[in-house]
């Protein structure tokens, strides 16, 4: 009887979208967005039918109903340990990260040299488990933001500076001479020329950066935090078996995750449209 | 790469180890202090707390005679790159693979979890592309999902993965796994659809023309044609597989493996293992992912596509 109502829910949802899909305004902007949202509401009602009626434990899984009810009772408890991971440890470690990632950037640009062995290493550097420095910064900086900003700035400064120096490569010697012939000096070409042409590329290392960002934040407070922030909360309700907290978390995590990749992809709208990949 | 991209390479290599180096001693200056007094040499101010006034720079300064010291503390804030390197090559090389003492135990510890996950989440990527690809509901309701949750912080639901699992009676390796299933499925699934789609309108006519079948449209011209995509989506996969693997025995208390390491090194105050741990499982991402490229050339080459 149960698996009966969930298979309707998904049939129903399923036959909606795919009149929807294959219907003659599938490609407009309302439509491309609602096909997602039935998508995401046929499974939550999947899962709060079968979990309810299944009986199954709150401590394996709980439903999406109390989830959004422990979400919107402990909202002031939610936002505190958001400013406290969020804006203090994530954001903190980022600015400093790309601050940091375009220092090196300019000064590795000013030789070829530098430019070829910072690419292959600042790439091999990226896909290591920088997580784990997490244990060392937290011995090092105390258990409060300040390490965590620290974990997360550097795990965004190598997608940062590889996509930075690969970007600053990429004008053509046409280009340049161009400049060249107006008589302008090395920083008038940086900034009329070699910054705009990299922008495409920085952004595509700052949009990669806001998750590990989120990651970094949260797993480092795994390792030791205040009793606040979103890593702390998780760890402790998963041992207190209280996983309708970790779950408004985690909604709490793909939220911001969510809106901080949305930020960054709208700054990049505004100043790169000239892009083809933007028009 | 080139021995010409070598050296440029080297060079910067050198000098990180160079910073590192000389970061050991202000970095250890008050503890190799302390532990100077102790053993009966002089310091300049004699006790530790008008020490805690001074920079670690400035104190070594004071005392010169720290600063050899401070390369051979036992329990360094900063371990100095030989004490690293002799910690990778006695857990590595001295010690027998199947003692809990050696590195290579718990690498294979972590790695097992990690291919494991990796094979689950790469074939369950590479059929829900093709879902996607042959299938226009499916790609109207599913992709838009798989883009938006590259954009979560999925590593979040780590420890809650492993308690619901363990409350369901699994343990093990299968928890882990799931993690980096989970880490590695979305960027093959995004990559694959990009390369199942990269054929480009004239190469399907042709097949058209051919009156080729749906299923040799896959076979002789989408399928070959994702090959370049899918080796960089697994590239990227194996190492957020890798990393979900170490995660994931961080909020376990597991005894075993990269994680472990770290956690024990950390607790117990060895920070040697945690720098050991951390170097192995970097040198064990940076195989995983050179195998990759080397499978990737060969292949690509096989099919003409190789770099040149």
């Amino acid at each position: 009887m149960v698996y009966l109502i969930a298979l309707a829910i998904w049939a129903a949802g399923w036959f909606i979208n795919s009149k929807l899909a294959n219907g003659p305004h599938s490609d407009t902007r309302a439509i491309s967005l609602l096909i997602p949202i039935i998508f995401g509401v046929t499974i939550i009602a999947m899962w709060e039918v079968l979990v309810t009626m299944l009986d199954v434990s709150a401590v394996i899984l709980p439903p999406p109903s109390m989830i959004a009810a422990r979400f919107v009772t402990s909202l002031p408890m939610l936002w505190a340990d958001f400013e406290q991971t969020i804006l203090k440890g994530a954001l903190t470690g980022y600015i400093a990260g790309m601050v940091a990632a375009f220092g090196v950037a300019l000064l590795a640009d000013r030789s070829d040299f530098l430019t070829k062995g910072i690419l292959p290493v600042g790439a091999f550097m990226a896909a290591l488990p920088i997580v784990g420095t997490a244990p060392i910064f937290v011995k090092w900086l105390g258990s409060d933001w300040e390490s965590k900003a620290a974990v997360v700035a550097v795990m965004v400064f190598f997608p940062i500076l590889v996509n930075m120096v690969a970007g600053l490569k990429d004008t053509s010697a046409m280009q340049r001479d161009l400049m060249r012939t107006y008589g302008a000096g090395y920083w008038p070409t940086l900034l009329k020329l070699r910054l705009p042409a990299a922008l495409p590329f920085i952004f595509n290392g700052l949009k990669i950066a806001t998750t590990l960002a989120l990651i970094g934040a949260i797993v480092a407070e795994f390792f030791g935090s205040p009793t606040v922030g979103m890593g702390f909360r998780i760890s402790t309700s998963v041992g207190q078996l209280a996983l309708d907290m970790v779950w408004a978390e985690i909604v709490v995590a793909a939220l911001a995750g969510s809106a901080f990749y949305g930020a960054m992809a709208f700054f990049e709208k505004r100043v790169t449209f000239w892009h083809p990949s933007q028009r | 790469m080139s021995i010409k991209g070598i050296i440029p390479a080297l060079t910067v290599v050198g000098f990180i180890l160079l910073i590192w180096t000389v970061a050991v001693v202000p970095m250890n200056a008050h503890l190799t202090a302390d532990q100077a007094q102790r053993d009966g040499l002089a310091m300049s101010p004699e006790a530790p707390r008008d020490r805690q006034e001074y920079a670690g720079l400035t104190l070594a300064m004071k005392n010169p005679a720290i600063i050899p010291l401070a390369y051979t503390l036992e329990r360094p804030r900063l371990p100095s790159p030989h004490q690293v390197a002799s910690e990778l090559y006695t857990t590595i090389f001295t010690k027998a693979p199947t003692s809990r003492r050696s590195l290579v135990y718990h690498a294979w510890v972590t790695l097992s979890a990690t291919l494991l996950g990796f094979v689950i989440g790469t074939t369950l990527g590479i059929l829900l592309a093709v879902g996607i690809v042959y299938n226009r509901t499916m790609d109207k309701s599913v992709m838009p999902w798989a883009i938006t949750s590259q954009t979560i912080p999925i590593l979040a639901l780590a420890p809650m993965i492993i308690v619901m699992l363990g409350a369901i009676g699994i343990q093990g390796l299968l928890p882990k796994s799931i993690i980096s299933a989970y880490l590695s499925f979305f960027p093959v699934v995004v990559g694959m659809v990009k390369g199942l789609r990269s054929p480009d309108g004239m190469q399907l006519d042709l097949l058209r023309t051919y009156s080729a079948s749906s299923s040799q449209g896959f076979w002789k011209l989408r399928l070959p044609a994702s090959m370049p995509y899918l080796f960089t989506s697994l590239k990227i996969g194996i190492s957020a597989a890798l990393v979900g693997a170490i995660v994931g025995e961080l909020p376990t208390g597991a005894r075993a493996g990269f994680g472990a390491r770290m956690l024990v090194g950390d607790q117990y105050g060895q920070p040697i293992v945690t720098w050991a741990a951390l170097f192995g499982a970097a040198i064990t991402a940076a195989l995983l992912v050179a195998i990759l490229s080397l499978i990737e050339k060969r292949t690509l080459r096989r099919m003409g596509m190789g770099a040149v």
